[in-house]
């Protein structure tokens, strides 16, 4: 399908479905009930599953497949983000402009960026990539603020020009849309004790991570996917053999600036607001966590590592101690006491703890990350079906 | 004048802050080859140390005293430090405003201690894998410890003051025919300089002085053959790494008057350290140092108002775009070797 | 190739769904038909409350949290009622919000307008949440402000000190209770005077954004009104942590007074420096050299120690006021958590019982509803005196504390001084002098 072959349109299918049913999928506990805190199947969740997805994925072409770790690619989101913002402010609320301009400018950022620092490999394209990134995070923050809106940040309003708009009825703001279908606005189904979310602005960024989904699936099996992996195999056989390699990572490293310019222009789209943090080199180094944890170098490794992180931001980080509490009446007073004070620590406020444990646990135990841990599970299995093992081995 | 010789003091003390980090961070990646992210996280830890040994000194028992009232109205209850009732006020008082240099003591074995275990139990498994994933590794290390820390003593700065005696500055302008009040450099930051100077230089002495040090040079340029000579190397590279934990953690416990600390100031320092270490040249102990002073130096000019009226926003950038034009004009930063670190 | 078909099947099921979507315009609401976002149906209430749990704020996000749990408490009719029994408006009945008993989501900023946009959103979208509430930084308070009147939500503001907050970025369904930079401004000005004379040199140290700006700007016109040149001001990055190679050439600038705009961890290193460099001790033009904190929280006083000693700075409220309201609140909140409360918590605790009476008043959950009844709303006896939410940029018009860092403090919380009182009619301004616009409010559904 599409030019693909067997095994990915199969894995590609997959990742539609995954996607289509995701409303059903992450609210598998009825509302109302105990464990309805782990449900993540509301709007906001499910559009920065497939937001970072998209970012982890662009970061994925170019890590995963030359082998040049940036640190800055925060940066490119950030400008993605603000070129998004500020064709809604100045066009029109539909979103599609915004989009296609967030793209855009984050490829000739990108551009400009990677033609210096991929001038160095190693940790000195990881340290001029992150001196770029911080540079842009500061100047947003302070000295640009005229543009960037600074600490503040920048957001619709009621005064914005607009010019492709007609002027707005009296009392009403201007809400982001897709020819009239406005991003916030959800279906909702009601079976039984659960419900389900069906979000508009959710299913526009699927349609579009699945469009870049299958982008990158081209890339990775293309000819010019193969050179790369060339480059991070072994570039100065390369360069001996006459080859300039700089083309082909320069085209990744504006490849996956350009998706990350995307998943900046979405996240506008999605939720109206741009701030400078977004740049900040912890932002950056998340889409590497993101990028490892769930798989480096796999296509859908990415998208689970964005998931992953994500889902604990903003899950874990919600849990307090009144819900423990909660949970654990049943247990009687002093291990009810006892359960919590273990439990405590790692939740609510202490998430950054869970998550450096579990970032630490994969590093070590899994190289291969979330992929490679469905891959042994799945192994498991396998060698456990009667007789399988012996065929394996006579074939 | 007198901005300008000002400026380059106050440069040569942020540089010593960052040459100590920056130090350390190469001392382990020139002995082990292992990018430490946690780096910052042990400067951190000796920090709070320094806070742990002067809550371990004012520990106190608690009496009540009817005369005052506390802000419910109830009797006041005081903490008498436990120093008062052996050594008597005055003697404990000394003992607790001495509680920063005492405890460099406190922190020598300690850091010693955890750099060792560091090494031991997570590092040592990591000598064989891709630089990327010793970073990541690490660097949940580092998110791990200051949440710890943070678990514990909680997100707000905790004051640690320097000991009386270091309170005040020193008039250089009237010492060297200045005006007074013009050139004037807080006693604590001339102790944090003179510290660091003292501490850089005993490890270059130890390293090119001492056998034990002429042993790990000769690993640092090659592992094998050392080895192959029936030479332990790895537990001398051990010690190295509880070294170069010890140089972080007193670079951390010296900076606590400068900056009351927090659980996050070691995150605060590791970019900025990386950007010093590579500026400097992966692997190049001198080049740490060299860079340390040089951004430090930069850095203090960038943020005089003279320049800052010309370029608004230099101070932002400066680090950085120091390390951008560096780079590009000398690929492997001022003193770094071909070939390492480039893959 | 049936898989085409397949494709095109799922798309027309797209369409069938964004259809309905189109149908049914909803911001996720299940009760869409009563006419605004997240209406309680059930016999509870759900407010949501978002604060710093992780990074610098994160105690500063603790002690808010302390508040909140408490103010909840005492709408359930719980504890000993707290600000419930001075507050001058009698229409809560500590039986919950209307008869629905209060209970609360909370969620963490991270002190980042993104994350705190993330987790609000979750509040609104997943738990119902029918007002936010929290946040320790402009920046947020911003960005979440924008997001409740996107969404059809009451915000009420925790810790936000900037003017843009009720100024230039000022929503029709957010509303503050802190004070802002230009009545730290007018209320520090004249005490200055009176304390440091009218003929001061001043030299201002100021971070690089928006809350700094706006801080610099108050403290310069209303100290230059009194008299006082301003000699220099230079800007500092947020990330900045030691502040020497800023503060070293103060002396030799002819300034005797040093103004740091700074707040949090830039404020308690910056002053830990400036003390450190022995300012304090010197004499420039015959006076003593002063420095100045204009905005001052317990949690940065903490954090400085002992430098903050005889060092003047404004306050949204402290617990050793003696009015009725705050003695209440400090004998109810010291009781339960054993330690006095904070501005923060305080800010945070009056807001949710001001929100409660407004609902109580206004007889709905409904936003507008709650917007009118707050708005001009005058109120006493919750720790400020007499106090007025104007209707025009929906702020708190109060009085505000000039404090100084006292000299000998008798416990860790007694950092704090008052020096004076300051009445509101001093720093009360014209709603329009920071543009912005308020707009209509935006019930949601």
């Amino acid at each position: 399908m599409f030019g693909l072959e067997y095994k990915d349109s199969r894995m590609l299918i997959l990742v539609a479905i995954l996607v289509a049913l995701a409303p059903f999928m992450l609210n598998p506990f009825p509302e109302g009930s105990g464990m309805a805190q782990f449900n993540a199947g509301y709007p906001d969740l499910m559009q920065r599953f497939v937001i970072f997805g998209i970012f982890a994925i662009g970061f994925n072409i170019l890590f995963g497949l030359t082998g040049y770790l940036s640190f800055g690619h925060a940066a490119f989101l950030g400008v993605g983000s603000y070129a998004a913002m500020w064709m809604m402010k100045l066009l029109t609320m539909n979103v599609v402009p915004g989009i296609i301009f967030s793209v855009l400018v984050a490829g000739v950022f990108s551009l400009a960026v990677g033609w210096i620092s991929l001038r160095r490999s190693g940790i000195y394209f990881s340290i001029l990539t992150l001196a770029f990134a911080q540079m842009s995070y500061s100047l947003a923050y302070s000295v640009l603020t005229p543009i960037t809106g600074g600490e503040t940040g920048l957001q619709p309003k009621v005064t914005d020009p607009r010019i492709l708009d007609g002027s707005l009825a009296e009392g009403t703001i201007a809400k982001a849309n897709f020819f009239g279908l406005e991003m916030g606005s959800s279906f909702e189904l009601q079976l039984g004790s659960w419900l389900f979310t069906f979000n508009a602005g959710y299913y526009l960024a699927a349609v579009v991570m699945l469009i870049a989904f299958y982008i990158s699936i081209r890339i990775f099996r293309s000819p010019f996917g193969l050179m790369l992996r060339a480059v991070k195999s072994n570039q100065q056989r390369l360069n001996y053999t006459g080859l300039n390699t700089k083309p082909y990572t320069l085209a990744a490293f504006v490849i996956s600036g350009m998706y990350a310019g995307l998943a900046g222009g979405l996240m506008v789209a999605m939720d109206t607001q741009v701030g400078a943090e977004r740049m900040f080199w912890t932002a950056s180094g998340e889409v590497v966590l993101m990028t490892i944890l769930g798989g480096v170098g796999t296509l859908i490794g990415p998208v689970l590592g964005a998931s992953a992180i994500k889902y604990m931001e903003n899950i874990l980080s919600k849990i307090n101690s009144d819900i423990l509490h909660q949970w654990f009446a049943f247990l009687p007073d002093g291990l009810e006491e006892f359960v919590i004070t273990l439990i405590y620590p790692f939740i609510g406020k202490g998430w950054h703890l869970t998550l450096g444990l579990i970032f630490m646990a994969v590093v070590i135990f899994l190289p291969g990350g979330l992929v490679e841990g469905g891959q042994r599970i799945a192994n498991l299995f396998k060698r456990k079906m009667p007789g399988k093992d012996a065929r394996d081995n006579k074939s | 004048m007198e901005a300008i010789i000002l400026q380059v003091l106050n440069g040569l003390d942020k540089g010593s802050a960052y040459a100590l980090i920056a130090l350390g961070l190469t001392l382990i990646f020139g002995t082990l080859g292992v990018v430490n992210f946690a780096h910052g996280a042990l400067f951190m830890i000796g920090a709070f140390c320094a806070v742990t040994l002067s809550r371990i000194i004012s520990i106190s028992r608690t009496i009540i005293d009817d005369s005052q009232t506390d802000f419910l109205g109830n009797p006041l209850k005081v903490d008498v430090p436990y120093v008062y009732d052996w050594f008597g006020q005055a003697t404990g008082d000394v003992i607790i405003d001495w509680a920063v240099p005492l405890s460099i003591l406190f922190a020598i074995p300690i850091m010693v201690a955890i750099g060792v275990a560091m090494e031991r139990g997570l590092i040592k498994h990591f000598y064989k894998r891709p630089h990327a994933d010793q970073i990541l590794v690490t660097f949940g290390l580092a998110i791990v410890l200051q949440e710890i820390i943070k678990y514990f003593y909680g997100a707000n700065p905790i004051p640690t003051p320097a000991p009386d005696a270091f309170r005040g500055s020193f008039d250089f302008g009237a010492a060297f025919g200045f005006d007074p009040n013009v050139i004037i450099y807080p006693y604590w930051r001339l102790v944090y300089f003179s510290f660091a100077a003292v501490i850089i230089a005993s490890v270059f002495a130890f390293l090119q002085f001492t056998t034990f040090g002429m042993v790990v040079r000769a690993g640092m340029a090659d592992r094998e053959t050392v080895q192959l000579l029936g030479i332990n190397i790895d537990r001398r590279f051990t010690l190295m790494f509880g070294m170069a934990a010890a140089v972080a953690g007193l670079a951390g416990v010296m900076y606590t008057p400068i900056n009351s600390p927090n659980y996050h100031m070691g995150m605060d320092f590791l970019v900025l350290s990386f950007v010093v270490v590579v500026v400097g040249g992966m692997g190049s102990l001198p080049g740490a140092v060299l860079a340390g002073f040089l951004l430090g130096i930069l850095e203090s000019f960038a943020s005089m108002r003279e320049v800052l009226t010309i370029l608004p926003g230099l101070n932002q950038i400066i680090i950085y775009l120091v390390a951008i034009i560096i780079l590009l004009t000398r690929p492997r930063g001022l003193m770094g070797r071909k070939g390492v670190m480039e893959d | 190739m049936s898989k085409i078909n397949l494709t095109r099947r799922s798309v027309l099921q797209t369409g069938a769904i964004t259809g309905a979507g189109l149908a049914l315009p909803t911001y996720l609401s299940a009760a869409s038909h009563s006419g605004f976002t997240n209406a309680p149906t059930g016999d509870t209430v759900t407010l949501g409350f978002n604060v710093p749990q992780t990074g610098p704020y994160a105690d500063e996000g603790a002690d808010e949290l302390r508040a909140y749990k408490l103010a909840v408490d005492h709408l359930n009719g719980g504890g000993d009622g707290g600000l419930m029994n001075t507050f001058s408006s009698k229409a809560l009945q500590g039986n919950g919000i209307l008869g629905k008993k209060v209970e609360f989501v909370t969620g963490d900023t991270q002190t980042k307008s993104d994350a705190a946009r993330a987790s609000a959103r979750s509040m609104i979208e997943k738990d119902g949440a029918v007002m936010i509430t929290g946040g320790s930084s402009s920046g947020v308070a911003v960005a979440v402000q924008a997001l409740c009147q996107e969404a059809g939500i009451i915000f009420m503001a925790g810790l936000t000190h900037s003017n843009d907050t009720t100024g230039k970025d000022k929503k029709a369904n957010g509303f503050r209770h802190f004070f802002n930079s230009y009545m730290s401004g007018a209320a520090l000005a004249p005490i200055l005077a009176d304390n440091y004379g009218k003929d001061r040199k001043a030299y201002h140290l100021t971070a690089d954004y928006n809350w700094g700006y706006t801080t610099e700007e108050a403290v310069r016109t209303s100290t230059e009104a009194m008299g006082w040149e301003t000699v220099a001001a230079v800007k500092t990055p947020l990330t900045q942590t030691d502040f020497s190679s800023y503060i070293a050439p103060v002396l030799q600038s002819g300034a005797d007074v040093l103004v740091l705009n700074h707040y949090g961890g830039n404020m308690v290193n910056s002053l830990t420096n400036a003390v450190q460099f022995g300012l304090r001790e010197k004499q420039v033009n015959g006076k003593n050299f002063e420095i100045i904190v204009p905005l001052y929280s317990r949690l940065m006083a903490k954090g400085a120690g002992a430098n903050v000693k005889g060092i003047f700075g404004s306050a949204n409220w402290h617990w050793s006021l003696q009015d009725e309201g705050s003695k209440a609140f400090v004998k109810s909140f010291g009781t339960k958590y054993g330690f006095p409360p904070s501005q923060a918590a305080h800010t945070t605790y009056v807001q949710t019982l001001l929100y409660a009476d407004a609902v109580e008043r206004a007889g709905s959950f409904n936003p507008c509803a709650v917007g009118e009844a707050l708005s001009d709303f005058q109120f006493d006896g919750m720790g400020n005196g007499p106090t007025l939410y104007r209707g025009a940029d929906h702020q708190c018009f109060k009085d505000v504390l000039v404090v100084k860092g006292k000299e000998n403090p008798t416990s860790e919380f007694d950092l704090l001084e008052i020096v004076e009182i300051t009445p509101t009619s001093q720093v009360t301004y014209d709603a329009s002098i920071f543009g912005g616009e308020l707009g209509a409010c935006n019930p949601g559904a």
